[in-house]
């Protein structure tokens, strides 16, 4: 029996989410076979969707959205003619049931999408989040001096469609991260999900639809081709609001002849620099306005549908800019929709995007500075198999380097908290705890400051407050979690003799099982990857 | 048992969640305080990350230009939102009253064309370069601030604890100690559970026994109700990132030198004017600068604030009624200790043919000249140490004098 407890923490840590906690053997699993204990998911491309009941479609949910818009809009008008103060104070209504709590379950959420939504109150932006909403921008908000926060605390209320939908996305996805055997593919899921990140604090529509984009744009093709992966995201109603492209008009189109409107560069920058070509990949200026051009008329119906289903990609005709365009050296006759998707072809397939993505993927999942072999190798797997990202996986997971590299890098604050929670095996059912966590630890979910998407480097994570609050937290969970647990069966479980034995000394010498289950949380072996 | 557990929940430590802001502070107590005069500098550098645009803040309404290019965005003299005249040419941001009031009392001033030596137009490399202090992308180890610190003469560790931010900023990162502060309600670990931790890491992971020490030692002494968290939105949050920032510059141990952040200047779309969401975003900034004013006391003779941004914006507004990415744009720089009341610009005009690439404010300024100047007159750094260590070759862009009173 060839147990190899290092190469199993590889497989499971440097893979995947870690080993689960009680009977699940992973460990032993792993560390029996560990290079087929990560490769058997990815023989099940079918596992990697996401389906679970009251999980709704993009326009099904872009449509929730109008709705409850429109809802606030006629409460607010209501309020209006009704009293004639200065300032509607737009409360919710006051019927609420005081001991209700906030129910989660899909279910519920999809009762409530069909119609069934209470009474109209404004809407909840974050203003915790990184970048400020659209919303923000409204005039009852745009006070240039507005010195102090609201001096009133306004009674809790009951969650809008919005964030009910925002916490279920967040559960069910939570829920598989908790469950899955070694985790691999859900960390492919989270790796391009943040390669093409969009951000929930940019609006209402944004925030509904971030657990839909990653479902219908990320999960499909993680086990499929690269260029799939990129239309599907490009056309994607999250991303075209996110980086607001459904604004972007043909500056020649009759739109933008019409309403004197015109382009807006920033998806077709954002997807050279950041999603395909990256920076220095050999592209201009002149290439970012061309690809703007071109994918003008990209976007999604609105509340009316004149174009389509309210909530659904559509080729605007009207808002394309018409004419050929060139880009990197080559031209594009007007075809409409196909010039564009063309053009991502074209790109998706340029040999900067392999560079691009083969040197991120071996960032993520080996170390910092990535070994330059392992690189060279994935980038011509990339070119070779026609952008084939199981393809790309199983490269990954066959090289030598990827199991030789230490284990260095830091678990980013979501490997954290869902490896926690796999070796404590509490499937969570309310995402609260891993929400206001993740916010704590710099690592919203589905929120990232930037386009660029979090950080994905050791010196990002391991900074003095991070780990400070990391250890806070474990210490929560220690007090909460510790009288029930044998922190050494838990050591066995998450590295058995892999662990150091200075690691084992200090959970066996703790002055409690509170205290040990934080330090067993804190040790390097949960902590590095 | 259980009220004495509950007693820690109470006692937690002092929280607040930043939005978008980050600080950072550096840990030593240097010796600058000069005995003589009785001054004691300190700078506080502010960075906007997604490209301020520089036209719209400072809008150069006397160029024949600028209505043209900004169209239905622009600033103008009359209206229901009259920008504040700082000069015959350069009008501020009606959202900006502060610092229109510490421009009138010669303690704010404007420099205008500027930008760092990147001149490409991505904000992450853009960003890299302007915190880096490097000419060009690619280096992330250090930061600026950091190499600056390093050039000073070190004084006492501060033993007075901040609670710390979550992530540094990258011009504050480096080889100079440095501490954050975030500070969030959390029930925070025992010590005992935390020292145990730190000898396991300092027998297995040197590097986070190193971590966990810096921010276990800012974790002390954060008090005061200012840092606890409140609800709001992004301006309130800049106004108390600031409050808490300056209160704890003010302390007698406290940090010198600090560097923070403001998101969300990306405005593609829908920019606004005199109103509208960049208003919104300046108006957060304007409170922040006199939280600092405030916060700081007496000691905001001797601060200077520098506000900075990693390019400008498009001068032509684009066909969202926003801007895209562009190059040159304006350094702020608030504080009693500035040489203020004035727009300093080599001014390029806005023609087709002075605009950069034909689509951007061309810089005249360079940024590191500026920034220079500061830590030259706060600090005494020499032109050597700025050219070499703290800017490395950018011998060509000299300290700009008289920044600094």
């Amino acid at each position: 029996m060839a147990r190899d407890s290092q190469a199993a923490l590889v497989a499971l840590n440097r893979f995947g989410f870690g080993a689960r906690g009680g009977a699940s053997g992973d460990l032993i699993n792993a560390a029996s076979d560990p290079r087929g204990f990560v490769k058997a998911e990815l023989a099940r491309p079918n596992g990697v969707l996401l389906e679970a009941p009251g999980l709704q479609s993009t326009p099904q949910l872009g449509q929730a959205v109008f709705a409850y818009q429109d809802q606030v809009k006629q409460a607010r008008e209501a309020a209006a003619k009704a009293g004639a103060s200065t300032e509607a104070p737009s409360q919710a209504p006051p019927d609420q049931k005081p001991g209700l709590r906030r129910n989660l379950s899909l279910n519920a959420v999809a009762t409530e999408i069909a119609g069934q939504m209470a009474g109209a109150k404004p809407p909840d932006n974050k203003p915790t989040d990184n970048k400020p909403a659209d919303s923000m921008a409204k005039p009852d908000s745009m006070q240039p001096n507005a010195a102090a926060p609201p001096a009133a605390k306004p009674a809790p209320q009951p969650l809008n469609v919005i964030q009910k939908t925002f916490r279920a996305e967040a559960l069910a996805r939570l829920q598989r991260a908790t469950l899955v055997e070694c985790g691999f593919t859900e960390r492919l899921v989270v790796f391009w999900s943040n390669h093409f990140c969009i951000s929930a604090s940019k609006g209402e529509l944004a925030r509904i639809w971030a657990g839909a984009f990653e479902r219908e744009a990320i999960r499909p093709h993680v086990l499929g081709r690269f260029s799939d992966m990129l239309k599907a995201v490009e056309q994607h109603p999250a991303m075209l609001f996110f980086l607001d492209n459904q604004q972007s008009l043909g500056p020649d189109s009759r739109a933008g002849q019409n309403r004197k409107r015109g382009l807006n560069e920033n998806l077709a920058r954002e997807i050279m620099e950041l999603h395909t070509l990256g920076v220095g990949g050999g592209y201009t200026q002149d290439d970012v306005t061309s690809l703007a051009r071109i994918i003008t008329g990209w976007t999604f119906a609105g509340r009316q549908g004149q174009l389509g289903a309210p909530g659904s990609f559509v080729f605007n005709v009207n808002a394309h800019q018409p004419g050929p365009q060139m880009l990197l050296g080559k031209t594009y006759e007007p075809t409409g929709l196909a010039q564009g998707e063309a053009a991502l072809a074209d790109i998706a397939h340029h040999p900067s995007t392999a560079n691009f993505i083969a040197t991120k993927f071996v960032r993520h999942f080996v170390a910092d500075d990535p070994p330059p072999a392992l690189v060279a190798r994935l980038r011509d797997v990339f070119i070779k198999t026609d952008g084939d990202l199981k393809a790309l996986a199983t490269a990954l997971v066959e090289s030598d380097e990827a199991w030789r590299a230490p284990l260095t890098k830091m678990r980013s604050p979501y490997d954290f908290l869902v490896a926690s929670g796999r070796l404590l095996a509490r499937v969570p059912e309310d995402p609260g705890a891993y929400l206001n966590n993740l916010n704590l630890l710099g690592q919203p979910l589905w929120s990232p400051a930037g386009p660029n998407g979090f950080a994905d480097t050791s010196a990002a994570w391991a900074a003095p407050e991070g780990i400070k609050l990391r250890l806070d937290i474990a210490a929560q969970m220690g007090a909460r979690l510790g009288p029930n647990i044998d922190p050494l069966d838990l050591l066995e479980f998450a590295a058995a003799d892999a662990a150091s034995i200075e690691t084992r000394k200090t959970i066996e010498r703790a002055e409690s099982r509170q205290q040990a289950l934080a330090l067993l949380l804190m040790s390097p072996e949960m902590q590095r990857r | 048992m259980i009220d004495c557990a509950e007693n820690r929940l109470l006692t937690s430590r002092r929280g607040l969640l930043l939005g978008g802001a980050s600080f950072a502070a550096w840990a030593y107590l240097p010796k600058f305080a000069r005995a003589a005069d009785g001054r004691d500098p300190r700078l506080i550098v502010v960075i906007l990350r997604g490209a301020l645009d520089g036209l719209s803040t400072v809008a150069p309404i006397g160029d024949p230009d600028y209505a043209g290019l900004h169209g239905a965005i622009a600033l103008t003299a009359d209206g229901a939102h009259p920008a504040i005249m700082l000069d015959t040419f350069f009008a501020l941001h009606p959202a900006m009253p502060e610092f229109a009031r510490m421009y009138r009392d010669m303690h704010a001033a404007v420099i205008h064309a500027v930008a760092t030596p990147y001149r490409d137009r991505s904000h992450f490399d853009g960003q890299d370069v302007l915190e880096s202090g490097y000419a060009g992308p690619g280096r992330v180890q250090s930061g600026w601030l950091n190499r600056a610190l390093e050039a000073l003469p070190r004084g006492e560790r501060v033993s007075s604890a901040l609670a710390v931010g979550p992530t540094t900023p990258l011009v504050l990162r480096g080889n100079a100690p440095t501490v954050g502060w975030a500070p969030v309600a959390l029930p925070q670990a025992d010590d005992d559970t935390a020292m145990r931790l730190i000898d396991l890491y300092r027998h297995r992971d040197p590097a986070l026994a190193a971590v966990l020490s810096q921010g276990l030692q800012l974790e002390k002494a954060a008090s005061g109700d200012d840092m606890k968290p409140k609800p709001g939105n992004a301006v309130a949050q800049m106004r108390q990132v600031a409050r808490g920032a300056a209160k704890l510059m003010a302390a007698d141990d406290g940090p010198r030198i600090a560097a923070l952040a403001f998101d969300g200047w990306d405005t593609h779309a829908n920019e606004g004017g005199p109103v509208g969401r960049l208003a919104f975003l300046l108006g957060g900034l304007d409170g922040a600068l006199a939280e600092f004013e405030s916060g700081l006391g007496e000691r905001w003779r001797d601060t200077v604030v520098v506000v900075a941004t990693e390019f400008g914006r498009t001068a032509r507004i684009n066909g969202t009624d926003g801007t895209d990415h562009g190059t040159g744009t304006i350094a702020l720089l608030a504080g009693g200790a500035v040489k203020g009341g004035r727009v300093i610009a080599d001014w390029p005009g806005l023609k087709p043919a002075n605009l950069f690439e034909a689509r951007d404010l061309k810089p005249t300024t360079d940024l590191r000249s500026v920034i220079k100047g500061v830590l030259q007159g706060q600090f005494g750094l020499s032109d050597r140490v700025l050219a070499e260590t703290v800017f490395p070759d950018s011998a060509g862009a000299r300290p700009m004098k008289g920044l600094v009173t």
